[in-house]
């Protein structure tokens, strides 16, 4: 059995008492995460990494990728419109946040609601990038969604008068919260403890989302798309639905990544970041949202601390060595290949996502069954039970 | 009870569809009245299938029209160079509107924020005429234009259909497939949803018990949690009919229910389109090719050949026309 799987044996009775109250159990799931892992970073080993603050610091930009991975979720993984220019919505929430508080623009207004400004502005450019899309299924639509991710920068690039090309527009104000007062640089707390708040809101709505009549509508039409429409489903406002929606998670991500780095710069939002987000949805397991979740963290960490702790373990050995952060796409690129010829449905795929692909395996099962199984002495059973 | 003597539920003219040179339906005209259960057969190739997709507004027809209800739901499009007009008028004159406040006060935030109420105004316009949802369809309707409504239209005006091969939602429970064929009148938005609001924790309690009873009602009652794939090939053929039960329909378009089936759950299914329109008041289209089925349950029959209605008339009649005979057996040698 896959240890995998073992886990989610285990965990499961422990969760029991939670069923049918998810979302409690969600609040107290990140709570508990939250407050343990600035402690889990003080004990060796991982304290000889780095000191606490900047773990906390690597643990917010974690937190910008996983809010990303939720929200790439819902148009890929839920509602199965590939879309290869996700970045292009962090970085119009970012831009938003930048006009809205920066020296640059003039404008000093508050953190909280510029994040549902800048999650709204996004929504609209989604359902603005969206609509062209629309008619476009599998390999044309990520092209397409390709473009609008490379126009987005390029226009943020090229339009110096407003955005100031590639200097970007700096100064940005940090966020300010009511009781609280402005956050400081040398304090990651306050950043990281917004990011757990903001995380665990997005990830509450989006498991409601995915239970709704309109997750409904997105697994039909991914299913589907002329059976949801025979069926009632306007399948036009249904994407568009995930295309604003998802749009707007990354809207969150954008104000909040522009607050804590105070600049926004076109060079922020290239295709890597789409890809790595893509890639956070792939190996975490598309359409579930506990997978992309820890499938960002687990990715965002390995980027940041591990291929950096593994250039500075060669160098305290005086070992030669490659810079290993150079290496990162690279590794990204193995994984995602690895991945799709050993485990296509993720490190924690979704139930449902693990029944499409594994569909013709077990047909394969069943026919191996008709023969008979006694015929194959190394034929396990169990495969092919569980998921009938 | 004489079907003939209430209003035709459905009223399809000269229905007419081609494929670049290929005729598929030619001039095809077809009532159904209300209560009754009427088939469309044919040989294979006949274009019935077309026919039914036009009537479920999958395609649009090249030439003719069809009523459902006594409303216009397919025909040619009428009046669309007015419609840019639609998009464009409301968003000028707020953009005057917002021009004349600004020339007369001045104040350089009352610009601003016109301009973008413009710009807005002709963006919301634009993408309700690519979604086209009821308030749009009704603005267009009152302006004189008229497009043909759309396969989701077609579905919340009363027109639930079944596809000939499956199709499905597979990787979804047979519950889930009702309650997706059920969305139409649902009514719980993304919002509604995301906030837990009363609406929808209440509509999706009635709508899954509700979806319950359309499973037992096809006779697969207690196999809500199965998934769709799971489940053997007859009772799939009865899930797609739950399905679309799910938007309460008035006319049930039924693409031959029984293929592939043996002869006992062909009984099975035909008791059941009898029960359908006895119990639930429906009225049935039927496009059948097991002559038991359509002879024991129509009242009318239609038959197409080649894309054209050679014949129409209670079972016995069709059964006798010499046309029928033919098209289905070939010409006599003599």
């Amino acid at each position: 059995m896959n240890p995998l799987a073992l886990i989610g044996d285990l965990v499961r009775p422990a969760l029991a008492p939670f069923r049918g109250h998810r979302s409690i159990a969600i609040v107290v799931g990140m709570a508990l995460l939250t407050a343990l892992l600035p402690f889990a970073v003080t004990v060796w080993p991982l304290s000889e990494v780095q000191g606490q603050k900047v773990w906390l610091d690597g643990f917010t930009n974690a937190g910008v990728f996983m809010l990303l991975a939720v929200g790439l979720n819902i148009v890929v993984g839920l509602a199965g419109l590939l879309d290869l220019g996700y970045a292009a919505f962090f970085a119009i929430g970012a831009y938003t946040y930048a006009y809205g508080a920066s020296p640059f623009s003039g404008n000093d207004f508050p953190f909280l609601p510029m994040l549902v400004v800048g999650a709204i502005v996004a929504a609209t450019f989604g359902v603005l990038l969206g609509a062209p899309t629309l008619r476009l299924r599998g390999d044309y639509l990520a092209i397409v969604t390709l473009g609008f991710g490379e126009i987005v920068p390029i226009v943020f690039l090229n339009a110096e008068p407003f955005t100031q090309g590639t200097n970007g527009i700096g100064g940005i104000y940090k966020p300010d919260l009511p009781l609280y007062g402005t956050f400081t640089l040398l304090n990651p707390w306050p950043f990281y403890l917004v990011m757990a708040a903001i995380l665990t809101v997005v990830i509450i709505l989006v498991y409601k989302l995915g239970d709704s009549r309109l997750g409904r509508a997105w697994m039909a039409i991914r299913e589907d798309e002329l059976a949801a429409a025979a069926s009632g489903i306007n399948t036009v406002t249904t994407k568009l639905l995930a295309f604003a929606l998802g749009a707007s998670t990354a809207g969150l991500a954008g104000v909040f990544n522009a607050s804590k780095l105070t600049i926004v710069s076109p060079d922020q939002f290239l295709f890597t970041v789409s890809f790595t987000v893509l890639a956070m949805v792939v190996l975490g397991g598309m359409g579930n949202i506990w997978g992309v979740t820890l499938g960002a963290f687990i990715l965002y960490t390995i980027q940041a601390v591990l291929l950096k702790q593994l250039n500075t373990t060669f160098e305290n050995l005086s070992l030669p060595h490659p810079n290993f952060v150079q290496y990162q796409f690279l590794l990204f690129g193995l994984a995602l290949v690895f991945m799709m010829i050993l485990r296509p449905e993720g490190l924690f795929p979704s139930q449902r996502r693990k029944r499409e692909l594994h569909a013709a395996e077990e047909l394969g099962d069943e026919e191996v069954a008709m023969v008979g199984a006694d015929e194959l002495g190394n034929a396990d059973p169990s495969t092919s039970e569980v998921e009938l | 009870m004489s079907p003939t003597a209430t209003e035709p539920l459905l009223h399809a003219v000269h229905v007419t569809k081609r494929f670049g040179g290929l005729v598929a339906v030619n001039d095809v005209d077809f009532v159904i009245p209300e209560g009754s259960i009427v088939s469309l057969i044919g040989p294979n190739g006949a274009g019935k299938t077309t026919f039914f997709n036009i009537i479920a507004g999958i395609y649009d027809p090249t030439e003719g029209e069809i009523d459902f209800k006594g409303r216009r739901m397919v025909a040619r499009a009428e009046r669309v160079w007015l419609e840019p007009a639609l998009w464009l008028l409301p968003a000028i004159v707020v953009g005057v509107v917002a021009a004349l406040v600004y020339a007369s006060t001045g104040t350089q935030i009352v610009g601003a924020v016109g301009a973008l109420l413009a710009m807005s105004t002709l963006i919301v316009l634009l993408l309700a005429a690519i979604a086209r949802p009821i308030w749009y369809q009704g603005l267009l309707g009152r302006l004189g234009i008229f497009r043909s409504a759309r396969p989701n239209d077609m579905v919340v005006a009363g027109i639930g259909r079944t596809f000939q091969n499956i199709r499905l939602f597979h990787n979804m429970t047979a519950l889930e497939n009702v309650l997706v064929g059920m969305h139409s009148k649902m009514h719980a938005g993304f919002i509604h949803a995301m906030f837990d609001l009363p609406l929808d924790t209440r509509e999706e309690r009635a709508s899954a018990k509700r979806a319950e009873e359309l499973l037992a009602l096809v006779g697969l009652a207690g196999r809500g949690g199965e998934l769709a794939k799971n489940l053997p090939y007859g009772d799939q053929r009865r899930l797609e009919i739950a399905r679309a039960l799910g938007c309460d329909p008035a006319l049930l378009l039924l693409d031959e229910p029984t293929a592939g089936m043996n002869p006992r759950e062909t009984a099975d299914v035909t008791a059941l389109i009898g029960r359908l329109r006895r119990d639930l008041g429906l009225t049935v289209l039927l496009i059948e090719h097991d002559m038991r089925v359509v002879m024991g349950i129509s009242d009318r029959v239609t038959v197409l050949d080649h894309g054209e209605r050679i014949a129409e008339g209670t079972p016995d009649e069709v059964r006798r026309d010499p046309k029928v005979i033919e098209a289905y057996l070939g010409a006599p040698a003599a």
